[in-house]
C-alpha cells in the first residue's frame, strides 16, 4: 500500500515520457469540444451573413451556401435609408441613457448594500432581484398607460426608464459583489485621513472598482439592447428601436428577406464590439461579481 | 466582511428605490387593478373579487400553457447545464485561444433577441433555411411550421445555441478560481479524472452553478421575444407558452381582468421558485 503510494507520488513529480505523452493525448483531443460547440454557434450566424450578401430572389429562388451574386445592395440601403439607420441611432440613444442612469442610482446603493446593515436591507435586496425576474409580458399594457399618462410615450427617456426595471437591480448586484472585495479599512482611513463621503467615494473608491464599473455598463447595455419587447410597445415613430422597423417593413414592402437579413446583421455589430473589451471580466459580471 | 449597523444608509438606496418603485409598483397595482375588476368599455368598472383568478386556476388553457413552459424549461435546463460544463471543462485554460474562446461563446448572447428569432426562423425554413434545408436533405421529415415535434426541437435548439455560453462562462470562472496546487495534490494522489472533478472541480463550480441555474430558470421562465417571433406559439397552440398565452389574452383579445389575473399568479410561481434557489444560494455564499 505505502509502496503504491510512494511509486505514484515519483512518478507525478517526475512524470515518466509515457504518462506525459498519455496526459498530452488526453488534454489533446479536448478541443474538439469547445471547437464543434463554436461551429454550432457560428453556423446560423454564417447563413445570415450569406443571405444578406444576396438579392431576395437568390435567396428566394437558389440554394447557395454563398452568394452567387455577391452585393452590398442591402447594406446600402439600410445606410442611406433614414427610417432604417434611425432604428440603430434610437436604440443606441435609449440604452445609452439607461446605462447612465443606472450607474448612477446603483452606485450609492451598492455601497450601502456592501457596507452597511439597515433596517430591512435584506428584504429590499430581494425585492431589487424580483424586478429581474417580472415577466415583462406582464408590464407591457400597464407600461404603455403609464408612460403615456405622464406624456412620455414615443420618447428615448420612456424606454430608458422602462429599462431601469431590471438594470437597476442587475447592476446593483454586481457593484455590490465587486465592492465587496475591496477591504473596508479603506474607507475607515481615508474618513481619518478627513475625506468626506462624496469626495472618498469619487477620488477613492471608485478607481479601485473601475472594473466593476466597466462590467456593470456592459452588462445594462447587453440587457437594455437585446430587450425589444418593452421598446417596441413604448414607442410609435419618434424614438422607434430597429426592431419595429423590420418588423414594419417586412409587413409594408412584402418578405424582403435578404435586406432583412442585413439589418439583423448589423444588430450583431455593436455587441460583438463590446464583448472584445470586456472578454476577461464577463463570467465575472454573470456571476453578479461573486466569483 | 463585518457590517456596521448604520439606518442612514438609506439615503444612499433611495434613487434606487425610487425609480425601481415607479416601475414596478405603479404597474404592479395597474395588474392588481384589473386582476379583480370586470369592464366593459367606457371607464366603467365593477368590482369582482377573486373571479377571474378562480376562472384561471380552473382553466384548462392555463394549465396547458403552464405544462408547456416547465416542460420547455426543464429541457433546456437538463440541456444546458450539462453541456456547459463539459464546455467549460474542456475549453483552453491559457494561450490566445481563451479570448478567442470567450469572445465567439459570447456573441449569442449579446444579439436582440428579436433577432435570435428572426435568424432562427430563417435558418430553419425547410425551403431556404440551411438546417430545415439539411435536415430535409438527411431524410428526416422536418417543417416546423406544421409539425409540433419539428417545432419543439427548433425551440429548444435555438434556446441551447443562445443561453449554453453563459453556463459555459460561469463554469470556466469557477474552474479558473481553482487554485494550481489543488491539482498538483490530485495527482500525487493518483486521483482518476472522474474524482478530480467530483472532488475538486465541481464543489468549486457549486456557487457559480447555482447562479447559472437561478438564471437560466428565470430567464427561460419569462421567455416571450424569441419563441413568439420563431413560431409565433404555433402550429396550433403546441408551443404557446405563459408569456406568449399572456400576450394573447392581454393585447390580442383584450381580456384584461383574466390576463391581470394570470400575470399575478404567473409572478408569484416564478418569485416562489426563484426564492428557493435565492436561498440556495445566499447560505452557500455564508459558507464561502
Amino acid at each position: 500500500m505505502t509502496d503504491t503510494t510512494a511509486a505514484a507520488r515519483d512518478e507525478a513529480a517526475t512524470p515518466t515520457p509515457g504518462l506525459r505523452a498519455r496526459r498530452r493525448a488526453r488534454r489533446g483531443w479536448a478541443w474538439i469540444v469547445p471547437a464543434l460547440y463554436i461551429l454550432f454557434l457560428m453556423v446560423p450566424i454564417y447563413w445570415l451573413l450569406n443571405m444578406s450578401f444576396k438579392t431576395t430572389g437568390e435567396v428566394l429562388g437558389d440554394f447557395t451556401l454563398w452568394p452567387r451574386n455577391f452585393t452590398l445592395e442591402n447594406y446600402r440601403r439600410i445606410f442611406t435609408d433614414p427610417t432604417w439607420y434611425s432604428g440603430y441611432i434610437n436604440s443606441i440613444i435609449y440604452v445609452t441613457i439607461n446605462t447612465v442612469l443606472s450607474l448612477a442610482a446603483a452606485l450609492p446603493a451598492a455601497y450601502a448594500f456592501s457596507r452597511y446593515r439597515f433596517l430591512g436591507d435584506k428584504h429590499l435586496f430581494f425585492w431589487l432581484l424580483t424586478n429581474r425576474m417580472a415577466p415583462p409580458a406582464i408590464f407591457v399594457l400597464p407600461f404603455v398607460q403609464l408612460y403615456s399618462s405622464v406624456g412620455l410615450f414615443d420618447t428615448h427617456i420612456a424606454v430608458a426608464l422602462a429599462h431601469l426595471l431590471f438594470n437597476i437591480p442587475l447592476a446593483v448586484w454586481i457593484l455590490e459583489g465587486f465592492m465587496s472585495s475591496v477591504p473596508k479599512e479603506i474607507d475607515e482611513t481615508a474618513y481619518i485621513d478627513g475625506y468626506s463621503f462624496p469626495r472618498f467615494f469619487v477620488k477613492i473608491f471608485m478607481p479601485l472598482i473601475a472594473t466593476g464599473i466597466g462590467v456593470a455598463a456592459f452588462f445594462c447595455f447587453m440587457f437594455s439592447w437585446v430587450e425589444l419587447l418593452l421598446a417596441k410597445n413604448l414607442t410609435s415613430v419618434a424614438a422607434r428601436p430597429i426592431a419595429s422597423v423590420m418588423t414594419r417593413t417586412s409587413s409594408i414592402s412584402g418578405y424582403e428577406v435578404s435586406l432583412l437579413s442585413a439589418a439583423a446583421a448589423l444588430t450583431i455589430v455593436p455587441g460583438a464590439v463590446v464583448i472584445y473589451f470586456v472578454r476577461n471580466y464577463i463570467a465575472r459580471g454573470f456571476a453578479l461579481g461573486r466569483v | 466582511m463585518e457590517k456596521t449597523l448604520n439606518n442612514k444608509a438609506w439615503f444612499l438606496v433611495l434613487p434606487v428605490l425610487l425609480l425601481v418603485a415607479f416601475n414596478a409598483l405603479i404597474p404592479l397595482m395597474t395588474v392588481v387593478n384589473y386582476s379583480v375588476q370586470e369592464t366593459f368599455g367606457g371607464g366603467l368598472y365593477f368590482f369582482e373579487g377573486a373571479k377571474w383568478f378562480q376562472q384561471i386556476l380552473a382553466s384548462e388553457r392555463f394549465h396547458l400553457a403552464l405544462g408547456r413552459q416547465f416542460a420547455f424549461t426543464f429541457t433546456i435546463l437538463l440541456i444546458e447545464i450539462p453541456l456547459g460544463v463539459a464546455i467549460a471543462l474542456t475549453m483552453p485554460r491559457k494561450g490566445p485561444w481563451v479570448s478567442v474562446c470567450l469572445v465567439l461563446m459570447a456573441l449569442p448572447l449579446l444579439i436582440p433577441w428579436h433577432v435570435v428569432g428572426a435568424i432562427w426562423n430563417i435558418f430553419a425554413l425547410p425551403e431556404i433555411g440551411l438546417l430545415g434545408r439539411g435536415l430535409n436533405a438527411l431524410g428526416f421529415d422536418y417543417n416546423y411550421t406544421r409539425q409540433i415535434g419539428s417545432a419543439w426541437f427548433t425551440l429548444v435548439l435555438m434556446d441551447v445555441w443562445h443561453w449554453t455560453s453563459l453556463v459555459v462562462l460561469l463554469a470556466y470562472a469557477g474552474l479558473m478560481s481553482i487554485p494550481d496546487a489543488y491539482y498538483q495534490a490530485a495527482r500525487i494522489d493518483g486521483a482518476s479524472r472522474w474524482a478530480v472533478f467530483r472532488h475538486i472541480q465541481l464543489p468549486k463550480m457549486k456557487r457559480v452553478l447555482t447562479i447559472a441555474v437561478l438564471l437560466r430558470f428565470m430567464d427561460s421562465f419569462i421567455i416571450y421575444t424569441e419563441p413568439f417571433v420563431l413560431t409565433g406559439g404555433g402550429p396550433g397552440n403546441s408551443t404557446t407558452l405563459l408569456s406568449i398565452d399572456l400576450v394573447k389574452m392581454a393585447l390580442g383579445q383584450f381580456d384584461l381582468g383574466p390576463a391581470a389575473a394570470m400575470s399575478i399568479i404567473y409572478f408569484l410561481i416564478v418569485l416562489a421558485i426563484s426564492w428557493v434557489f435565492y436561498t440556495l444560494m445566499m447560505r452557500n455564499e455564508e459558507r464561502g
